[in-house]
């Protein structure tokens, strides 16, 4: 049985003390989100509101379209989710299981991509959504990173990792690739998937710049946007504003909640294991 | 890509038909599953290779096209410029000062970013109780999205009725005028960049640690290694890789950062926050300069391409793989 030092109390203390100060813009956020306005806006700030105010979550309701901004944003993370999912592990089965003419090659050129920052190639994808009349629609916030080399090598490294003689038996049993592929492999590397559904999730619900490019009209804006629109118009009412990004906050909370082990387990392991 | 497949699935007909003729049976059926297995391998990588083709390697090649050439606001191709859009930008002392705002901005942001979720990871790691609570509480940075977290500190930044300001004035000091200072502006979107980074280099790091046997603790312990030691001499060795991989890969974000400034300042006071993306945003998107803007595009994937390989040269080295 380890005792309780002091040394680990004071560890605790600052700990404690650190947490409060990582928390304190969020919580902020809630305590200004039920306010009423003029405790919002006045000074001295209060440390605590006063009194639960929740019909601020109503008429931010009433004011913006934040329930089909945030459903925005959920089918597209969703749709990105999914197509990453697709086609990361096609390409890492690929190149885990299988030999072929110049994989050497194509290794090489899905390692480049990740050398590629983003930013470099917005302008012409900017251009070619444009031309293809995509701006403002779901294929024109999804298609574009439906691919994912970083996603590719996390799963690879993970399909690595499995006993090379479980193919070789099902082999015999007469098994091919695809159901290999599809009911062997998929099942067993649930791990994997499941950091790297929760990695591309979260990025494309956390993505700003691309939705503020190709996303016009309201209907179609994602709840980042949205939030910050919500800002540029309603500068004195601070308290909807708030309102307003605990909406946009609190589902990607619950995702933390449930995706935490995920990300901690399997993040450094399939970065990094070469 | 569709050629890909075709120059790839064609010869797979004629030549198994031809081999099946002249050898003995079993070679021409090894023959045609090898074949068959380079069919199904690219049909394994063809949706990402269609993906990667049509929005990362053509745009990167038409990046470089529209860097040398003039447009007009539509994007249209006015006229070829050669490279006078790389040097009208090195002769404007605007993209210049640039450069230096997103190094400042990277070495404010970076090392103190990683520092402090290093800390933060070990501290947790050695927790007996309440581990899953603070790992919940590091991490939670990295599900608020920029757009959110902008928007708070933009508030807790402000100059009157701010909290920041609020707390400096009942500690008896001076307020600040955190984003609207030139002086302060930077360091102030540094300041919610680490915060905003803090989950997720948290999460690497502690995830990394993970990865560490404890049986490497256990022996050290029964050696007699006290906790700072044990801190040199196994986490540090063990957690380079992972240490390794966060260093590069918040160097390459800092340099991509783009929204918190884009919401806080808008490049401004005076351009003392105008970073690289947020000059190719301008550039590009307000100004509808596509060939300059492409100009900058090219130059931030040099650049981070060299510190990515400067990093891999020098810094890795130093890591211990095991």
């Amino acid at each position: 049985m380890k005792k309780f030092t002091a040394g680990q109390a004071l560890s605790y203390l600052v700990m404690t003390a650190a947490a409060v100060l990582v928390l304190y813009p969020v919580v902020y956020s809630f305590f200004m989100s039920v306010m009423t306005q003029s405790e919002a806006s006045a000074y001295p700030p209060s440390l605590f509101p006063h009194a639960l105010h929740l019909a601020n979550m109503k008429e931010v309701f009433r004011m913006v379209p934040i329930a089909s901004f945030i459903g925005n944003t959920f089918f597209v993370s969703a749709v990105v989710m999914i197509g990453q999912l697709v086609t990361a592990s096609c390409a890492a089965y690929a190149f885990a299981n299988m030999e072929f003419k110049g994989k050497g090659l194509m290794f090489s050129l899905f390692a480049a991509t990740m050398m590629v920052p983003w930013e470099v190639t917005m302008i012409p994808n900017y251009l070619t959504v444009r031309s293809l009349n995509w701006l403002d629609t779901y294929q024109g916030l999804t298609i574009p990173f439906l691919a994912t080399a970083f996603g590719t090598f996390m799963l690879r490294q993970f399909f690595l990792q499995l006993p090379k003689e479980l193919f070789e038996a099902a082999k015999m049993d007469g098994c091919g690739h695809v159901r290999y592929f599809l009911f062997h492999m998929l099942p067993l590397s649930r791990p994997a998937l499941g950091t790297l559904a929760v990695y591309s999730f979260l990025n494309m619900y956390n993505s700003y710049l691309w939705p503020l490019l190709v996303t016009n009209s309201k209907p179609m804006r994602t709840i980042q946007i949205g939030i910050s629109m919500l800002e540029f118009q309603e500068s004195t009412s601070w308290n909807l504003v708030f309102a307003g990004i605990t909406l946009a906050i609190l589902p990607s909370l619950l995702l933390l909640v449930f995706g935490l082990k995920q990300l901690v387990r399997g993040m450094a392991a399939g970065a990094l294991k070469g | 890509m569709s050629e890909l497949d075709k120059r790839l699935s064609l010869p797979v007909e004629r030549t198994s038909a031809s081999v099946r003729s002249a050898l003995p049976l079993r070679a021409a059926s090894l023959k045609r599953s090898r074949l068959k297995e380079n069919a199904l391998a690219y049909a394994f990588l063809a949706p990402s290779l269609l993906l990667f083709a049509v929005f990362l390697f053509y745009p990167l090649v038409k990046s470089v096209y529209l860097s040398l050439h003039s447009t007009d606001p539509a994007g249209r191709i006015a006229g070829f410029t050669g490279f006078d859009n790389y040097s009208d930008l090195f002769t404007s002392g605007l993209f210049v000062s640039g450069i230096k705002t997103t190094a400042l901005f990277a070495l404010l942001t970076v090392p103190a970013g990683i520092l402090l979720a290093l800390i933060l990871a070990v501290l947790t790691h050695n927790m007996l109780r309440g581990k899953r609570l603070f790992q919940f509480a590091f991490s939670l940075p990295m599900v608020i999205s920029v757009g959110s977290a902008s928007v708070i500190w933009k508030f807790l930044f402000h100059p009157t009725l701010g909290m920041l300001n609020y707390l400096l004035e009942q500690a008896g000091m001076a307020p600040v005028g955190w984003l609207i200072d030139p002086h302060w502006a930077l360091l102030s979107i540094s300041i919610m960049t680490v915060w905003m980074n803090l989950g997720f280099n948290y999460i690497l790091l502690s995830s990394g640690m993970q990865g560490i046997p404890d049986e490497i603790y256990e022996s050290a312990r029964i050696d007699g290694a006290g906790p700072l030691r044990v801190f040199y001499r196994i986490t540090m060795p063990l957690l380079s890789p992972t240490l390794f991989f966060v260093l590069v890969v918040s160097t390459i974000g800092a340099f991509q950062s783009f929204g918190q400034i884009n919401i806080l300042t808008q490049g401004g006071p005076m351009n003392s926050t105008s970073v690289f993306v947020y000059s190719i945003y301008q550039e590009s998107f307000i100004n509808f300069r596509f060939g300059t803007g492409s100009a900058q595009a090219i130059l931030l994937f040099l650049v981070i391409m060299l510190l990515t390989l400067i990093q891999f040269k020098w810094v890795e080295r130093k890591v211990h793989y095991q």
